[in-house]
């Protein structure tokens, strides 16, 4: 079957239909729930509060350095979750695929959806296979949903911003986005960055750990990157954010592509990085627990959340001016995730 | 980060911005010519730095923006021609014509795409045979070696489908206007790095002999702008009108010569229309007689018969911009009716504009 390619009636229905489900998605994302094949999963969840997502994926081309519309497709809706405060249990997957992909593609990336669910701890416990015709879809389109489970408490979120808050990152910003970009056809550019594309879920319960209760608001600066999540705080809270250009980690790499191309890093996106909004006496006991775990090695304190310029999120320059950071307008970097 | 962090080194800035701060006694007005300087200067936030006595303002030197929209109508229609695909840099797509833009067009079935380099259309051209390539040509004399090249190549190379449409300009016209026509006050002018390196800083001394306006031809990172514009005080305090250069690592007194011979090879100058400046005598690149085979506007001429004389969008105040009149916060369709989703005039839509550069930077209270 692998030199085989996927065909309209792999999504008919029949029985190339369910071959392909049980050699290819069952083989691969194997577990009981999704083994008893039902209309719908039936899973157990600790507590009664869930936090539920759901995210469709896109990216062009399917594999890029670092990472695959599956690996993506995964981490995507896992890190959603995961910025809820919740811990990821469940995914369910759609996958939308162009007749004449190649079978051993859509197995490359359903084994690396496996791996990246081990990886994160959950279970991929439903599913769908649609094919289009030729021309109906670009390749392979998945949407994957998530529910994960929320301890007790008060839940994250933006409304919880207080003015004085210090703002984290666990990482260089923009790896994805620039990773992803390069990949492309057509960009005469030659590279060794890896998308950062990660499960967050292990990093987010350290940082919890470490500071419980103090934690205000987190989310992954997917697209429109670090200024996006910033202007939707600002935005959300109605408040100012301030940061300091010089203590955002941007790696040489990415610095050097964004100069040559016109970009600004902090509208690139990143995927297996995360914002944080902590306390002010709790941030140095944030940082460290970033720092302790080997997905926020390169956290650092970037500014802080201000009563001051409400709405607005401004830039300290490393010459010492200050100047607004706005929303990305443009869509140059499109079909990212 | 090489090439890039030597000239953004706060200590130097400091000193930079200590000496024009020393030095200027009487208030200035100095016009960054290129739009790149103008995002620059928004982008490090260079304004507030500099001394209360130096202004900035924004001047012509954003080729996206100085596009007549009449001349975009043209572009589109061509793009329209069954068959063909048009070829042109990213921000073009989004600059609105009298009716529409690139994108709208695209939208509707045109093949419009987005290259980052004239090669690419040439590729296109060669990956096509039997459907005509037309190249938006649109740039100063920095953009228009690169497509006369481009053109030299397809010859050479004998691929027949590769067409251009010249939207080129030539900088010092667009100058000239600026300064000849008052109502704009201008003490110094910081000249385009890009252009400079291609037709030398020398270029640039009909600025300071016939007007008595010094100029400083700068690069684009933080410290070449400061240097420039402390030459500029320099000269402006001790009633000097020179050309200063202050990016002698591109630029030479007299340019690049294989970058000249390729433009005079290729173009000549002829008339063109300038958003906000109105039709200046040969401040265009036209096609030579030798290379008529690769016009676009010949080629298809009966795409361009219908099209109506264009209209600059009803309120849009770029014109005013883009001769350093009126800073962009003062259009009242600033923010409100023209955002960078939903562009209005062509300063909001280029990376180089004015208006987007505003925008974007904003300064922070």
């Amino acid at each position: 079957m692998s030199e085989d390619v996927i065909l309209l009636a792999h999504g008919g229905g029949g029985l190339l239909t369910h071959a392909l489900i049980r050699d290819l998605f069952l083989r691969h994302l194997d577990n009981p729930v999704l083994a008893a094949q039902e209309d719908a999963a039936v899973v157990g969840m600790p507590g009664a509060r869930l936090a539920f997502t759901t995210d469709s994926f896109v990216v062009s081309p399917l594999f890029f350095p670092g990472g695959d519309i599956g690996r993506l497709a995964v981490c995507g809706t896992v890190n959603d979750l995961a910025m809820a405060g919740a811990t990821p249990r469940h995914l369910g997957a759609a996958f939308i695929i162009e007749e004449g992909l190649p079978y051993a593609t859509l197995e490359r990336v359903v084994v690396s959806m496996a791996e990246t669910a081990r990886e994160a701890g959950v279970t991929v416990v439903a599913g769908d296979t649609k094919v289009v015709g030729r021309g109906g879809a670009d390749g392979l389109f998945i949407t994957t949903s998530g529910i994960g489970a929320l301890p007790a408490g008060e839940a994250l979120g933006v409304g919880r911003l207080r003015p004085g808050d210090r703002l984290l990152v666990s990482g260089p910003v923009g790896d994805h986005g620039l990773a992803v970009l390069i990949a492309r056809e057509g960009l005469p550019l030659r590279s060794r960055l890896e998308s950062d594309c990660a499960p967050l879920g292990g990093l987010v319960a350290a940082l919890l750990d470490a500071c419980p209760g103090h934690v205000r608001c987190l989310r992954d600066p997917t697209r429109g990157g670090l200024a996006a999540t910033l202007n939707e705080w600002a935005a959300g809270a109605g408040l100012g954010m301030a940061i300091d250009e010089g203590a955002v980690p941007v790696r040489r790499e990415v610095r050097a592509a964004c100069e040559m191309l016109g970009l600004d890093p902090l509208h690139a996106a990143c995927e297996g990085r995360l914002v944080a909004a902590v306390a002010p006496g709790a941030a140095e006991r944030a940082l460290g627990a970033l720092r302790g775990h080997p997905l926020g090695a390169g956290a650092q304190i970037i500014g802080e959340v201000t009563a001051e310029h409400p709405g607005r999120v401004v830039l300290r320059t490393a010459l010492g001016a200050r100047r607004l950071l706005e929303m990305p307008a443009g869509d140059l970097l499109s079909r990212i995730c | 980060m090489r090439y890039v962090d030597e000239y953004r080194d706060p200590a130097a800035a400091r000193a930079l911005l200590a000496r024009i701060a020393a030095e200027s006694r009487r208030p200035v007005r100095f016009m960054e010519f290129c739009g790149g300087h103008t995002h620059a200067v928004l982008r490090f936030g260079l304004r507030r730095l500099l001394a209360p006595t130096v202004r900035l303002s924004a001047g012509p030197g954003c080729p996206v923006c100085v596009t007549a929209a009449g001349d975009l109508d043209r572009a589109i229609a061509l793009a329209r021609v069954p068959g063909a695909i048009l070829a042109t840099f990213g921000d073009m797509v989004r600059v609105p014509g009298s009716r529409g833009t690139l994108e709208t067009a695209r939208a509707g079935g045109a093949d419009v795409r987005a290259v980052t380099s004239p090669l690419d259309a040439l590729a296109a051209a060669r990956r096509h045979p039997e459907r005509p390539v037309i190249l938006l040509g649109v740039g100063f004399e920095a953009t228009a070696p690169g497509v006369a090249a481009t053109l030299e190549r397809a010859d050479a190379e004998g691929v027949p489908n590769l067409f251009l449409y010249s939207l080129h300009k030539r900088t010092l016209p667009a100058v000239r206007a600026v300064l000849g026509g008052g109502g704009v006050r201008v003490d110094g002018v910081i000249g385009p790095g890009h252009v400079a390196a291609v037709v030398g800083a020398d270029a640039w001394r009909p600025v300071a002999e016939e007007y008595g306006v010094p100029c400083a031809v700068a690069g684009f990172e933080p410290l070449d702008i400061l240097d420039a514009i402390a030459r500029l005080v320099e000269m402006a305090e001790a009633g000097r009108a020179e050309v200063a250069n202050a990016y002698p690592r591109s630029v030479r007194p007299e340019g690049n010569p294989a970058a000249r011979a390729a433009l005079d090879r290729v173009f000549c100058a002829d008339d063109a229309a300038w958003r906000g400046l109105g039709v200046l005598p040969e401040s265009g690149l036209a096609l030579r007689p030798e290379f008529a085979h690769r016009d676009a506007a010949a080629a298809f001429a009966e795409a361009l018969v219908e099209v109506a004389p264009g209209e600059e969008p009803a309120g849009c105040r770029c014109g005013d911009v883009l001769r350093g009149a009126l800073e962009p916060p003062g259009c009242p369709l600033y923010r409100t009716a023209c955002t960078p989703e939903r562009p209005v005039g062509p300063c909001m839509v280029s990376s180089e504009g004015a208006c987007a550069a505003h925008y974007r930077y904003g300064e922070a209270a």
